[in-house]
């Protein structure tokens, strides 16, 4: 796939798994696992990517002793899955569209 | 391997990378153990599902831009001191011209290795257009001039055609090698940078 793409539907798949509740590094991999698989250091850019671009917020909570990253989405980070909803429904009409014309054959 | 080995030799790794983030890489690692071990995994085990050292290194330098490093590269640790400063301008004359040159030199091996595909698919082209074209006044001789005349040229076409699918199959292993060559070379200058 367009490495560009991907890029951006996976920001789109980090983003979501964050939407509902603030969600940590492992739980998000656990969570997307049964759809997609991520290694740590792409999740690592991503959520970095998704900082800097002011998608989430990083903050520390004490778990068991030690420290737990929480990542939280901000309305940036929830206007951009809304965004990607909007513009799926082009990619879905497009692809209809591709794959009517291939069974005419 | 013990997750504080596994640390220490990931940070000794990961320190070739842009080093303003290996701290916070190393403890996004050490969470991504904790939460596994809490989630009932061995400590071995654990280490094990993240890949080996050398290949988070690997991940990691495909994911960063190529321009990000160079530019945490090139961004000194310290602040140069006014002596530095001095030396590094009064050497200019002698590093300037070889950074120039290394970099023309790069460019121009990619533009070699491009030229080169780019000439197979000349060949390719030519005998394509010539094969039917040897083919057609090959018949139109037949009728017009001699016979074997004609058939010599269609001979001839025929021959150009088969030369032209090895000419095709050529153009596409020398395209795609060279594809997979400026993918690899890239990632071996990011190693270069980072070293």
């Amino acid at each position: 796939m367009d490495i560009q793409l991907k890029r951006g539907l996976l920001d789109v798949c980090v983003l979501s798994a964050i939407k509902n509740e603030d969600s940590y590094g492992y739980k998000i991999i656990k969570d997307m696992s049964p759809y997609i698989v991520m290694s740590e250091s792409t999740l690592y850019t991503i959520l970095k990517r998704l900082e800097l671009g002011n998608m989430l917020t990083v903050r520390n909570v004490e778990h068991n002793g030690r420290l737990r990253k929480y990542y939280h989405i901000t309305k940036a980070g929830l206007g951009r899955i809304e965004d990607f909803k909007d513009e799926w429904r082009e990619v879905m009409n497009i692809y209809q569209f591709v794959m009517k014309e291939d069974k005419k054959r | 391997m013990t997750k504080q080995e596994f640390l220490s030799a990931l940070e000794v790794k990961l320190s070739k990378l842009p080093r303003k983030d290996t701290a916070e890489r190393i403890k996004f690692y050490e969470e991504m153990i904790d939460d596994r071990v809490e989630d009932g995994l061995s400590e071995k085990d654990a280490i094990a599902e993240l890949g080996t050292v050398d290949e988070i290194y690997e991940q990691f330098v495909k994911e960063l831009p190529l321009l990000k490093i160079i530019k945490e590269r090139v961004t000194p640790k310290k602040k140069l001191s006014g002596g530095m400063i001095a030396l590094i301008a009064s050497t200019s004359i002698i590093w300037f011209p070889l950074l120039i040159s290394g970099l023309s030199l790069t460019l121009s091996l990619y533009a070699v290795l491009w030229s080169l595909v780019l000439s197979v698919w000349a060949v390719f082209a030519s005998l394509a257009i010539s094969a039917p074209a040897s083919v057609i006044s090959g018949i139109v001789s037949i009728f017009t001039a001699n016979i074997t005349q004609g058939l010599l040229l269609i001979g001839a076409g025929l021959v150009i055609a088969g030369l032209a699918i090895l000419a095709y199959y050529a153009s596409m292993y020398v395209t795609k090698g060279s594809a997979i060559l400026t993918g690899k070379s890239i990632i071996g200058i990011k190693n270069l940078i980072v070293r």
